[in-house]
């Protein structure tokens, strides 16, 4: 791997104001370094509005009434939560279409604390009619995600992370075997940068593991053919997020379910990463013994 | 002396607001908007009821939603609504509701009721428009009230940086704020480079000329007193 999805975000959307006058860029000052350049050369598409994140949406939602495609950006909290009712109201009920991509994730930058912190962004933006919801693992998901959304239509949102897998993933929305099973064997559904802790934690179990990094919609008709009995959802933020998504999918016979997730608790603690992981239990070895458990 | 009445759209309007019940809560809302919508429809904008989607038409944002009642019986009388949707306002299958919604209502440039959500959208569309090098206008009204919402001011100071000299707001003053504006309304935008002129809610003359009071390089703010205090 040369760049992480941040680095890989700024170029692709260089490149792609360059080749599509649709799109354009509205950020608050969080990403000056990724769009500094292409500002000087598309001065009236790229837009820095200052701090301020509901002005961020609304701009990006007059540019989006009047034909363009923006593409929206800021740290994960700043992006989804302060401007919620701005993405709710001026895109949604407006009906119009954009592209939200943030940083940051769950706690990427968990010495920042709590502030920087919204593993709650996902379950969010799934309140948001039509908002399609992308949970990449790796820079050429980003890319390939990128190429794919931006020219078309429609909301999306891209949850962008410095946590990767070591292989990506195609990121065309459909669910990927990652690791087979004997038929009926538990089944752990892994989000975007949750595969690798997952295929970690399960080595020498009998427990399939598939992955996606779209996570709304989500592939059912793939998950109804490849689920068990028991089925695992492994994901980076809010615990269950994304659990209503697969028991719907899955509502064709009974199943047990297992959510991990990041827990609904003020943790107040800085460090890293890592260190958040395993208090929550989301490193390899804390999946193991809950997945273990679980099957028992 | 001889005098003769010229029937006009606007002194169609209370009739047309007569046909539609069911807010009183909003009715002072949509009164005090009454007439700088009619000036705007009548005298100012360059809107084709026939063209709503004419690229190149004045872009009008009713960002207080609240009342809309006048703006309804004003796209009526201009063509843009038919009166016999009227007597359905507020209903299930009505597309005329308590807050208007752009999906449902063709010439309605933005769906409102949420205050403080027209201007940030104001300044997009200002600065859409500038990329494509259109000349349209972009005009949107918000209440006093309404300003207290902090969205606002965040638009207020992008716009003048970004010298948005086709954004016009225009701010209906019914001294209906919490803890009123000291010094005035104007002063909140002139501060951030915007022009600012003050015109009577009920002179329509006034009001038409408050709104080509306009500075190349400046968006322009009209602070509409009700009934003249401005």
């Amino acid at each position: 791997m040369t760049d992480g999805m941040r680095t890989r975000f700024g170029r692709v959307v260089d490149e792609l104001l360059d080749t599509d006058e649709r799109v354009a860029v509205v950020y608050a000052v969080i990403g000056t370094r990724e769009f500094g350049a292409a500002g000087r050369r598309h001065v009236d598409r790229v837009v820095d509005v200052g701090i301020r994140e509901q002005a961020m949406v609304g701009v990006a939602a007059g540019m989006a009434l009047e034909g363009f495609r923006p593409i929206v950006h800021s740290y994960a909290p700043f992006l989804v939560e302060r401007p919620y009712e701005q993405i709710k109201l001026d895109f949604a009920h407006q009906g119009v279409g954009g592209v939200f991509v943030s940083i940051g994730a769950s706690y990427d930058a968990a010495a920042s604390g709590r502030t920087h912190q919204a593993p709650e962004d996902v379950a969010l933006m799934a309140t948001i009619p039509g908002m399609q919801i992308h949970v990449p693992g790796h820079p050429d998901e980003v890319e390939a995600l990128l190429r794919r959304i931006v020219p078309g239509e429609g909301l999306h949102y891209v949850r962008l992370s410095t946590r990767t897998n070591a292989r990506a993933l195609p990121a065309d929305g459909s669910l990927k075997v990652v690791r087979g099973a004997r038929p009926g064997s538990p089944t752990v559904v892994a989000v975007g940068p949750m595969i690798d802790p997952v295929l970690e934690a399960t080595s020498g179990l009998d427990v399939g593991v598939v992955g996606t990094t779209t996570v709304r919609p989500l592939d059912g008709d793939a998950l109804r053919g490849l689920a068990g009995a028991d089925v695992i959802l492994v994901e980076p933020m809010l615990e269950g997020t994304s659990l209503p998504a697969v028991t719907a999918a899955l509502a064709d016979r009974p199943r047990r379910y297992l959510a991990i997730g990041v827990p609904a608790v003020e943790h107040r603690r800085y460090g890293t990463a890592d260190e958040h992981d395993r208090a929550h239990g989301l490193d390899a070895e804390g999946l193991r013994r809950r997945i273990t458990a679980f099957v028992a | 002396m001889a005098t003769t009445t010229i029937v006009t759209g606007h002194d169609r309007l209370p009739a047309l607001m007569s046909l539609m019940t069911g807010d009183e809560k909003h009715d002072r809302s949509a009164t005090s908007t009454l007439d700088v919508l009619w000036v705007l429809y009548d005298r100012f904008l360059d809107i084709d009821p026939d063209r709503p989607e004419d690229p190149d038409r004045d872009r009008f944002l009713l960002s207080k939603g609240h009342g809309p009642m006048a703006y309804y019986a004003v796209l009526t009388a201009k063509g843009f609504i038919d009166e016999a949707l009227l007597p359905g306002f507020g209903g299930y299958g009505s597309p005329l509701g308590q807050h208007p919604d752009r999906v449902l209502l063709p010439g309605v440039e933005i769906g409102s009721g949420s205050l403080g959500h027209g201007l940030p959208i104001a300044v997009g569309t200002a600065l859409a428009l500038r990329a494509r090098g259109r000349a349209a206008r972009v005009v949107c009204l918000v209440g006093d009230g309404e300003l207290d919402e902090g969205s606002n001011h965040e638009a207020i100071a992008l716009a003048g940086r970004l010298a948005l000299d086709r954004l016009i707001a225009v701010v209906v003053d019914n001294a209906s704020a919490t803890h009123g504006w000291p010094g005035g309304i104007g002063r909140r935008f002139t501060v951030e480079g915007w022009t600012s002129a003050e015109a009577d809610g009920r002179d329509h003359d006034d009001l038409e000329r408050a709104l080509h009071e306009t500075t190349p390089g400046r968006p322009h703010v009209v602070v509409v007193g009700a009934g003249g205090s401005a």
